[in-house]
């Protein structure tokens, strides 16, 4: 399974939730396959969806999952520390780890060689870190949404990318609806 | 006066309940009177980029966010500043210790400090420069001024203001 297919199978559990996605393609497939106001799509800063995620869990109370790459984890590795010793149990980080960069065609990460980011986050003081395939993800974040503690779920798939328009809707007009949409 | 109260309690007269910090010789006291305060939420970040991120879901999920960091942060930040907090117009007062100023005494300071408001203007990022105590009185203003217009606002505060490093 690709990212997209993984994004087709868990729209129907994440649509009444706050999702941040990552930059690039992971919000044109998450905005295609299901628009929702709960969903905060990065246009720009890779590297922060985690980030994003853990400030907005800490400041209210509804549950909150990013979804993050692989690659865009690399990029702001420090953030797993910060989640670990901040602990919101609204909060899920999941990451779909698929080897690659796909936004910028699929050059292979470092997640993708040597590295093993549920081994990084456990060692960081994550304490509910799940791995998991492809094809358990919608299990596992039901899993993770009902148990109410802090997850990190890394799921493993394949890396390739669906062929998505870029988002053109504003991004105050994104930030706008969203902001409602944890109002509400 | 005692600059690090006088700091958080004009951070907490304005609602802002949290503020994200990287560490720092002389923002140290602001910082640990804010660890300090039951009323605001204070999350250290390993990296200034980071601490934007975690202010710009604060704030979506209904709290005032600030960042105290250091001006070497202007240099780690741009591209947040440009298409996270600018981009979707997020008000974000950014408190700074302008290292590399007036009574500096590491010279290597220097590169970023004569790059800082070059930078910020660019940003076009209103601007502050707080270089005697007194100063501090704008803190209220520039605070609901950030809030007002939805921007990131930069407060550099030099080591004059600051007092020195302690052998001057």
């Amino acid at each position: 399974m690709i990212r997209s297919e993984i994004l087709k199978d868990i729209a129907p559990i994440i649509r009444d939730h706050l999702v941040v996605c990552n930059i690039g393609i992971p919000s044109q497939e998450l905005h295609a396959i299901d628009d929702q106001p709960t969903n905060f799509y990065m246009l720009g800063t890779m590297g922060l969806a985690s980030s994003i995620g853990l400030g907005l869990a800490l400041a209210q109370p509804k549950p909150v999952i990013a979804i993050d790459g692989d690659g865009s984890v690399l990029t702001n590795l420090g953030t797993l520390p910060t989640i670990a010793n901040n602990v919101a149990d609204n909060f899920i980080l999941m990451i779909i780890d698929n080897g690659s960069y796909g936004s910028t065609g699929d050059q292979p990460t470092y997640a993708g060689k040597k590295t093993r980011l549920e081994k990084v986050a456990e060692a960081c003081g994550c304490e509910n870190v799940v791995t998991c395939r492809a094809e358990d993800t919608g299990k596992e974040l039901r899993r993770a949404l009902e148990g109410g503690k802090m997850t990190v779920l890394v799921v493993k798939c394949e890396s390739g990318n669906a062929k998505n328009p870029v988002i053109t809707m504003d991004p105050v007009v994104i930030r706008d609806r969203f902001m409602k949409a944890v109002q509400a | 006066m005692n600059i690090d109260k006088k700091i958080a309690d004009d951070l907490v007269a304005n609602d802002i309940s949290f503020v994200t910090t990287v560490p720092c010789k002389q923002l140290a006291g602001v910082i640990e009177e804010i660890d300090a305060r039951d009323d605001i939420f204070h999350i250290p970040a390993n990296k200034e980029d980071e601490g934007m991120g975690l202010c710009a879901g604060a704030f979506m999920g209904g709290k005032r966010p600030a960042i105290i960091m250091q001006n070497t942060a202007i240099g780690v930040t741009i591209n947040t500043l440009a298409t996270l907090i600018q981009y979707y117009r997020m008000p974000l007062p950014m408190i700074i210790s302008y290292r590399g100023e007036l009574r500096e005494p590491v010279a290597c300071q220097v590169e970023m400090a004569v790059h800082t408001k070059a930078l910020l203007a660019q940003l076009n990022i209103p601007t502050y420069h707080f270089h005697w105590q007194k100063d501090v009185e704008e803190l209220d203003n520039i605070l609901k001024y950030t809030f007002m217009c939805n921007k990131p606002v930069a407060i550099l505060t030099d080591a004059n203001f600051w007092g020195g490093y302690g052998d001057q």
